[in-house]
Order: C-alpha cells, then sequence, then structure tokens
C-alpha cells in the first residue's frame, strides 16, 4: 500500500515537473522550430510542426554573412579567457598558497570591481578606444572582456585552488621536489579541472556579454550579440531568418552550459554555494 | 628567509591582475568625474568648458531621473521576487523524485544560457507580439482581445523577460542548496510528526538562507545593468517608462552625445551602486561568516 502511494506520487510529481520544465523551455523550443518555417508560416498562428525547410539556415548565410559574427564571437570569448586564466592563475594561486592577512580584502575589491555600473565608464572608455583606434576591434573588445571577466576568474580559481591540500606540497618538499617540480608534477595536475571548469564558465559569460560588444563594435568586430541586436527593427531580418540566426548563436553555449551546471553554481557563487 | 621569499613571488604573482584591474577602476573613473564637470559634446567637440555643477543638477532635475530610478527599482525587486520564490518552488519540485530527472534540469535551466538579445527578441516577435505571438493566439483562442504587452506593460514586458533569463540561475542554485539538507534532519522532522509547511519553514528555509543571501547579491549586480533586453524590445519606452538608470545615461551619452550630462550620470549611477553594495555586502558577509 504504501509502495502504491510513492509511485503515484512520484507520478504526479514527474507529470508537474515535466510540465513546469517545458514551459520554461517553451520560447526556445518555439525559436527552433521557427527556423524550420518559412516566412509565411512563420507569422500564420501558433504551430508545432514546420515545413522543415533549411532556407532560412541558408539566406542567413548567404544574405548575411552569418559566419563572420559567429567567428567574432568565437575568437573573442576564446581570447578574452585564454588572456583572462595568463592573468588570474599566478594571481589566484599565490592567493590560496601564500595567504597573507590581506588576501581577503584583496579578493573582495576584486569583487567589488565588478559592481562597478558598466554604464558609468561608458564615455571614457568610448573615447579612449576611440582615440587608441580599438573601436570596432577584435583585440579591443578582447582586451574589454578580459578585463570585465577577471574578477570572477581570479575567484573561481581560488576557490578550487584552495582545496589542493597543503600537506602534499610538503610531502613533495620533503622528497626533494624543488619549486618547479613542484608546480609540474604535484600542483599542476591537480588544478587542471579547476582551470577547466573556469575556462567552460568564462567562454560562457564572454558568449552572451551584451553591453560592451554592442556599444564597442559596428561590423568588422561585432559578434553575434551585436549582430542579432542589429535586427531588432521591424525592418531586419524576417522571423523564420531571425529566428534561424537565433538558433544558430545560442546553439553552442546551450550545449556547452548542459555540461557545465555544476561549475556555473560553483563559479557565479564564488564558491559560496558548492 | 624562505617565507620572506615566498612572499615576494606571491606579490609578484598577484601584480599582472590587480594592476589590471586597478588601471581598469581608476583610469574611466576619473575620466567619468572629471567630465562630469565639464560641458562637453561630441557634437561640438571646440566648445568644451568648465561646467561645475550644472551637469548634476541638469542630470538631478531631469523627471526622467527619477523616473528611470524608479524603474531600476521596480526591475530589480521585481525579477528578484519572482525569481527567488520562482526558484525555490521549483527547486523543491526538482529535489522531488521523478522520471528524467537530468533532462528536466536541462530544459529549466536553459534560458540561462540564451544570450541576452536572442532572449528579448524571441520573447519580443514570437511570445508578446500583439498580433503573431503565441500570447496572442491563446487569448484569440479563447475569444479575449490580444495584449499589446510592450505598449501598455513596458516595464512589466522586460521585468518577465529578464525573469525568465535569471529563473534558471536561482532554480539551480537553490537546487544545489537543497540537495545538501540533510536527509536524516527531514526524516526526523517527519517522524515528529512536522507537516509540510512546518517542515519547509523551520528546517528548509533556514537551511536555504545562504543560497538565497548568494543569489540576491549576484543577481542585484547583473540586473542594475540591464540593458540589451531594453535595448531590442522598447527601446526605453513608451516616452521613459521603461528607461532605467543604465539605459537612461546610454541615452544621454551617446544619443544625445552629452558627454558631461553622460559622465554626471555614471556618477550617480556609481553612488547609488555603492549604496547597493554596501548594504548587500554587509549582509552577505554576515550570512557568509557564518
Amino acid at each position: 500500500m504504501a509502495r502504491k502511494t510513492t509511485t503515484q506520487s512520484k507520478i504526479v510529481w514527474t507529470v508537474i515537473a515535466w510540465v513546469v520544465a517545458l514551459v520554461i523551455f517553451f520560447p526556445i523550443l518555439y525559436a527552433v522550430i521557427t527556423s524550420f518555417k518559412t516566412e509565411p508560416e512563420a507569422i500564420d498562428g501558433f504551430s508545432l510542426i514546420p515545413s522543415g525547410t533549411f532556407e532560412n539556415y541558408i539566406t542567413v548565410q548567404t544574405q548575411r554573412d552569418y559566419f563572420k559574427p559567429f567567428m567574432n564571437s568565437v575568437i573573442l570569448s576564446i581570447g578574452s579567457t585564454i588572456l583572462a586564466l595568463i592573468f588570474a592563475i599566478p594571481a589566484a594561486w599565490a592567493m590560496a598558497f601564500a595567504p597573507t592577512k590581506r588576501t581577503k580584502d584583496v579578493l573582495m575589491w576584486m569583487l567589488s570591481t565588478k559592481m562597478m555600473p558598466a554604464v558609468a565608464v561608458l564615455l571614457p572608455i568610448y573615447i579612449l578606444f576611440r582615440n587608441f583606434g580599438l573601436l570596432d576591434t577584435r583585440i579591443g573588445l578582447t582586451i574589454m572582456l578580459t578585463l570585465i571577466n577577471l574578477p570572477i576568474v581570479v575567484w573561481m580559481l581560488y576557490t578550487y585552488f584552495r582545496e589542493i591540500p597543503g600537506e602534499i606540497l610538503e610531502a613533495a618538499r620533503m622528497d626533494g621536489a624543488n619549486l618547479w617540480k613542484e608546480i609540474v608534477y604535484v600542483l599542476t595536475p591537480m588544478a587542471v579541472p579547476g582551470i577547466a571548469s573556469t575556462l567552460l564558465l568564462n567562454i560562457i559569460l564572454a558568449w552572451n556579454e551584451a553591453f560592451w560588444t554592442i556599444q564597442l563594435s559596428t561590423t568588422n568586430a561585432a559578434p553575434l550579440t551585436a549582430f542579432i541586436a542589429s535586427f531588432s527593427s521591424p525592418q531586419g531580418l524576417f522571423w523564420a531568418k531571425l529566428s534561424a540566426a537565433s538558433t544558430m548563436a545560442i546553439a553552442p553555449i546551450l550545449i556547452l552550459g548542459w555540461f557545465s551546471q555544476k561549475q556555473l553554481v560553483r563559479g557565479l557563487t564564488f564558491g559560496a554555494v558548492k | 628567509m624562505a617565507t620572506q621569499n615566498t612572499k615576494t613571488l606571491a606579490r609578484l604573482m598577484m601584480a599582472p591582475s590587480v594592476i589590471a584591474l586597478l588601471v581598469w577602476m581608476v583610469i574611466p573613473l576619473s575620466m567619468t568625474l572629471y567630465y562630469s564637470f565639464q560641458n562637453y559634446n561630441l557634437l561640438t567637440p571646440q566648445n568644451v568648458s568648465f561646467g561645475g555643477f550644472f551637469n548634476y543638477q541638469y542630470f538631478y532635475t531631469d523627471p526622467a531621473f527619477f523616473t528611470a530610478i524608479w524603474n531600476t527599482l521596480i526591475l530589480v525587486v521585481g525579477v528578484l521576487a519572482i525569481t527567488v520564490i520562482g526558484g525555490i518552488a521549483i527547486g523543491l519540485l526538482l529535489d522531488q523524485p521523478i522520471f528524467g530527472q537530468g533532462i528536466v534540469r536541462i530544459l529549466v535551466i536553459s534560458p540561462f544560457f540564451v544570450m541576452p538579445p536572442v532572449a528579448a527578441l524571441i520573447w519580443k516577435n514570437m511570445i508578446m507580439h500583439p498580433s503573431y505571438g503565441v500570447l496572442a493566439d491563446i487569448a484569440r483562442f479563447f475569444g479575449v482581445q490580444p495584449v499589446d504587452w510592450f505598449a501598455q506593460y513596458p516595464l512589466f514586458s522586460v521585468i518577465v523577460i529578464v525573469a525568465w533569463q535569471w529563473l534558471p540561475f536561482a532554480t539551480l542554485i537553490l537546487l544545489t542548496a537543497l540537495q545538501s539538507l540533510d536527509g536524516e534532519q527531514k526524516e526526523a522532522a517527519e517522524m515528529d510528526g512536522a507537516n509540510f509547511l512546518n517542515r519547509f519553514i523551520y528546517l528548509t528555509l533556514p537551511h536555504l538562507s545562504r543560497a538565497i543571501t548568494v543569489v540576491i547579491l549576484i543577481q542585484t549586480i547583473f540586473l542594475l545593468g540591464i540593458y540589451a533586453e531594453i535595448l531590442v524590445t522598447t527601446n526605453g519606452g513608451p516616452g521613459y517608462a521603461s528607461t532605467n538608470l543604465t539605459f537612461l545615461i546610454y541615452r544621454t551619452a551617446r544619443l544625445g552625445y552629452d558627454v558631461g550630462g553622460g559622465a554626471a550620470g555614471g556618477i550617480i549611477a556609481v553612488v547609488l551602486a555603492n549604496i547597493v553594495a554596501f548594504f548587500l555586502m554587509r549582509a552577505v558577509g554576515k550570512n557568509l561568516d557564518k
């Protein structure tokens, strides 16, 4: 009897959970479905069954050169992430393995730079970029994305490095390892998972950053965020084509995101929730 | 001796990050501060003069300023309320044993990975559009007049879109916290005859307090700077109905070419963000040190 009620309640909860999940996921699903419709179909009332045309995907590429902003997104997100890691790995390393009284303050200060409203420095950055010829360049946007994500990268790495036990270093030292050997043979293998998680999360954040990328790019360096935003006017792409462009813009990061659920919680809460 | 070496090495290793962030903070902020006291318009760059507090006065006496502050507040509080309450509810739901839990989780967290312009355009064109959107289709099915969401309820529409984007984040974090709740405690409470509501109030909610604090802190940081969602849907309108502070400064600076005015607005935004950050950090610090 008791057994039966649990199965029943499991079914009830399953139905509720699936309904909620599908409602939340619906806008994405509907955009994907619309991308396989023809333009007249797209505005012809509610329908979950498209005629299955791939034409929109082809048109987006041939008429709007979709590949260019896509490559810009790839270059900017990966480039800025690697650059941020180069800056952050030594810093996080030092804070985790040689903490001083001020380490906590430095970390808090870094976090506080994230709280500075981006719009407050919009004009200086715009003017600096203009004067240095960095507007609408990939290098300019890469620097920008590196700086805005650097605090998160340092924090994330710090929370991972802190969990590497210090005793293992002492043991290695006892066995006669010098600093270099310590880093290469002992610490690096233990740090790689944390670095990989940080890399993954930061690529997602950089890919979706939609303030600076829109403000500081026009055509040459414009990533997908700016590309899609330029279709906000009704004269832009038609819906089926816009859906195709949107689907391609979110698909890679969506899949990456599904694999990084755990890291996401840890990374975005600065290790406060695990 | 060795510790002295380690300390120096540690400082050297931290230096690039600290210097980069310091430069990134100090130079643009001091430029903003400087510009905020200048009469400087990008359309007439030869006529730059000292303006004293004129820009601040201009910004402060602009009726749009208070509208924007109010809208910013409503936007942040509205999204926080929806995402925290919704996140707890969905978190509790996903914490139950259900079939296909992995897939349900993936579906629920997906909106978080959708870039803001795409999220906003999907909602604008396919969901909330007054004649072709799904909501209009549903309204017509029931014989009701479809609502023109962005014209009639612009700020509410933006809140819905932003809440949709952040609900997965809150859910994921609160679910993670729920899963770390001790099963034995739950069982003990059940044995003692505590019903669901009592277990939730006296056991689950206190356990979640830290996670809720973190969700509020992190979302607030991002929600104060909402920009792309407004840009591609309402463009701040009608009038200033959906203009938040970020968007108002953007309007002044980039669309009005008013460097001085935009900078004064920027400084005001920094001051406000600091006030918010102060209380948040204090609250969070209390909660995190536990």
